[in-house]
């Protein structure tokens, strides 16, 4: 039984408390086979006029970041970008996308038109619509000014099976760019305003990116977009869900300087920050020559790397080799970012 | 030496070197939270000789914060109209009565604050509330703590008060040498601390009880050339202490900062996770100061408790054992249901060795909310984003 008589923030962080309260309160309740295999979208399958099967991949975020707008970005791009990587992670092409608008009594209409402004442009740059939607208004101080669902449905169009379950020994880790740039970036600007700061947020539509890649190699196995709990999350999820040993390479990590520099200076660490532009790819050794070529040709994987591989030890940990030639486990986080005392 | 220079390999070489020519096992203690975590995360354990051994001492603030004190500031927080301004790290910390996070949960007003002086803001702009801020720290902290007590008291914000837990590290290291609970061959000595209270400040310990120590920095270098010259000093006898973190520590620290401290605080007995009450090896509010005491204001007093049944951090924090020798690690004790303070803290030695030592079994035990990888045919379907 869980010691938790309320939720506590850090339910929501995407890391161990989040893993414990869904496989405690909603799995019983609601799991299916669908449902409990926990990837970011959930595949049906059906049947086309044809006859032949089809393969749809739905999936739906909430989002409620503070401040609505930050640096590189802002709460619409976060909404349409989130979901949009959240299908093509799953290998499916995004078809359209569902948006809630959960609106508080006193929002400035300048502010809303600029969020649906960016909606709009971030869906254009994605490729896609948004088909449907609907408008609520809760009283003055409630929801923070504004909270945005979206729901996308994509198809799944090629015949891979994009899964844990598919990772094998050998196979390499490659991640498109530097990380924890957007945890920061939002961290900065709610908690130290004052703090004049260079980062920006990384968050994008990825489908572009994940289009490229899967047309480089059909030996891409599986991919995650590293976003709550970061890399860290992901890695150690990627490990105990394939039963395998993940081995990260802490110097091929992309990172920025100034975005270490922040993270020391608000005593967080980069592997467990938030990304809303960064996808891991798990790809066959022979393949990632050619998928690394792909990334790096767009413009969101300019800094495309190999940060690791998988290795034939069925721990289910994974590991990071240290710049000095250290080894340590990365576990996934426990939920909540806390800053350190000194 | 210029320690950025320091090449990590040449350092290593130094170390093992050191290390074999000993021909015995030998062990030095740090006492700083921030030296635990970055030895864990570099990997440096993994790197070291088998007979160097580097123990965590009491450093962490969080670790050596007794639960006395601890239910007294979940107490503070669950005050009506009152509001708890804290570090980070204090929210997890179990007490009696569950931690100020699951305490938030239930209605109390718990704040992080990156800075002292954004509490004071708060209560300055929130002249109905009562704000209390948890003055936890070690000499890097409390001056940060004095400002705040000063700034709050030029403003006159009447509604500022502080719950002080500071502690002071000297008197800590003599505590642990004279009782001759901890038996190691040298300290590798903070940085941070060092900054504010000076090499000499070590001197008369270093000389009472013979010590070898090195004061020394935070990056994996620094930690490795701290560990590397205490490596050699033992080899070779020697006996004194070494600052490789100049010209950030000078001889005399940061004559300003001492001040500060001394200018609203005075040395008080204090009880300490694991080591009881030490004379004088913490940090009261002087009697001028006493308005800006929260638990006279509130009378809250502090009521000692036992320490949970099975825990061992005192242990821990005395280098007695190792996390995994105590029985609730990693079983009962994990960092999402922490009983001792070593495991709530991300700077404690029980969560830094979880997350970066533990075994496969410890880890097969922490991820019993991970199922099993699915077996299941290749059109199965997928799950959502939870």
């Amino acid at each position: 039984m869980t010691r938790f008589t309320h939720i506590v923030l850090a339910h929501g962080g995407g890391g161990q408390l989040t893993d414990e309260l869904v496989a405690q309160c909603v799995l019983p309740r609601l799991g299916n086979a669908v449902l409990s295999d926990l990837l970011d979208s959930g595949i049906v399958q059906t049947q086309g006029a044809d006859g032949r099967p089809l393969r749809l991949a739905t999936t739906i975020d909430s989002y409620v970041v503070q401040p609505l707008v930050f640096p590189g970005g802002d709460i619409g791009r976060l909404a349409v970008s989130g979901t949009v990587n959240d299908l093509c992670v799953c290998g499916a092409r995004p078809l359209g996308l569902a948006l809630g608008m959960i609106l508080a009594e006193g929002l400035e209409r300048s502010l809303l038109e600029q969020v649906l402004d960016s909606i709009q442009q971030t869906a254009a740059e994605a490729g896609i619509k948004i088909v449907t939607g609907d408008t609520k208004v809760v009283g003055r101080g409630q929801a923070d000014g504004m909270y945005l669902t979206t729901s996308g449905i994509g198809m799944i169009e090629s015949d891979l099976r994009l899964h844990p379950d598919q990772v094998r020994a050998g196979d390499l880790l490659i991640i498109n760019g530097p990380i924890a740039d957007h945890g920061l970036a939002v961290m900065l600007a709610r908690e130290m305003p004052q703090v004049r700061s260079v980062l920006h947020s990384d968050v994008a539509p990825l489908n572009g990116l994940i289009a490229a890649a899967m047309e480089s190699s059909r030996e891409i196995v599986f991919m995650r977009d590293a976003t709550r709990g970061g890399l860290a999350a992901v890695a150690a999820d990627l490990a105990a869900r394939s039963g395998l040993h993940v081995v990260l390479e802490e110097s091929s990590i992309p990172l920025r300087p100034e975005t270490l520099h922040a993270a020391e200076m608000l005593g967080l660490d980069p592997l467990e920050v938030a990304n809303e532009g960064k996808v891991l790819m798990v790809v066959r050794p022979q393949a990632a020559p050619a998928v690394l070529e792909a990334l790096h040709r767009h413009p969101l994987g300019q800094q495309a790397a190999i940060i690791g591989c998988i290795e034939q030890k069925a721990d289910g940990l994974c590991e990071i080799r240290t710049p000095i030639g250290g080894r340590r486990i990365v576990a996934k986080p426990y939920g909540e970012q806390l800053p350190r005392i000194c | 030496m210029n320690v950025s220079s320091i090449r990590i390999d040449q350092v290593l070489q130094r170390l093992h070197s050191a290390a074999g020519a000993i021909g015995r096992a030998v062990s030095f203690m740090e006492v700083c939270g921030t030296h635990t975590v970055a030895a864990f995360r570099s990997g440096l354990h993994s790197l070291m000789p088998a007979n160097v051994r580097l123990l965590s001492g009491p450093g962490c603030p969080v670790c050596v914060t007794s639960q006395g004190d601890i239910d007294q500031l979940i107490a503070a927080g669950s005050l009506p109209n009152v509001t708890l301004c804290t570090y980070g790290d204090m929210l997890r910390v179990t007490g009696a009565n569950g931690s100020l996070e699951q305490a938030r949960s239930r209605g109390a007003d718990v704040r992080v604050v990156y800075s002292t002086l954004d509490a004071v803001r708060f209560a300055a702009d929130n002249p109905q509330r009562q704000v209390v801020f948890a003055a936890v720290g070690f000499e890097t902290t409390a001056p940060a703590s004095a400002a705040a007590v000063l700034e709050a008291a030029h403003l006159n914000v009447k509604n500022f008060t502080v719950l002080v837990s500071h502690k002071l590290i000297i008197p800590a290291m003599d505590a642990l040498l004279s009782s001759g609970l901890v038996k190691v061959d040298g300290f590798l000595l903070p940085g941070h601390v060092s900054i504010i209270i000076g090499a000499d400040a070590y001197r008369p310990a270093v000389k009472q009880y013979g010590l070898s120590c090195v004061i020394a920095g935070f990056e994996d270098q620094h930690i490795a050339a701290g560990l590397a010259r205490l490596t050699e000093m033992a080899r070779d006898g020697v006996r004194q202490l070494e600052n490789q973190y100049y010209p950030a520590v000078t001889d005399a620290g940061n004559r300003h900062a001492q001040q500060v401290i001394s200018q609203v605080f005075e040395p008080g007995d204090v009880t300490w996770r694991g080591l009881g009450t030490i004379p004088g090896s913490g940090l009261v509010l002087r009697p001028q100061y006493a308005a800006f005491d929260a638990a006279q204001r509130f009378g809250l007093p502090v009521q000692e408790v036992p320490e949970p049944p099975g825990c061992r951090c005192g242990e821990v924090i005395l280098g007695h054992c190792t996390p995994a020798e105590c029985k609730l690690f990693g079983t009962a004790c994990t960092p999402i249901r922490a009983i001792g303070p070593c495991m709530v803290s991300s700077e404690g030695t029980c969560q830094a060795w979880f997350k970066y030592k533990r075994t496969a079994s410890a880890n097969l035990q922490a991820a019993h909310v991970q199922r099993p990888p699915a077996q299941r045919p290749a059109t199965a379907g997928q799950g959502v984003d939870a």
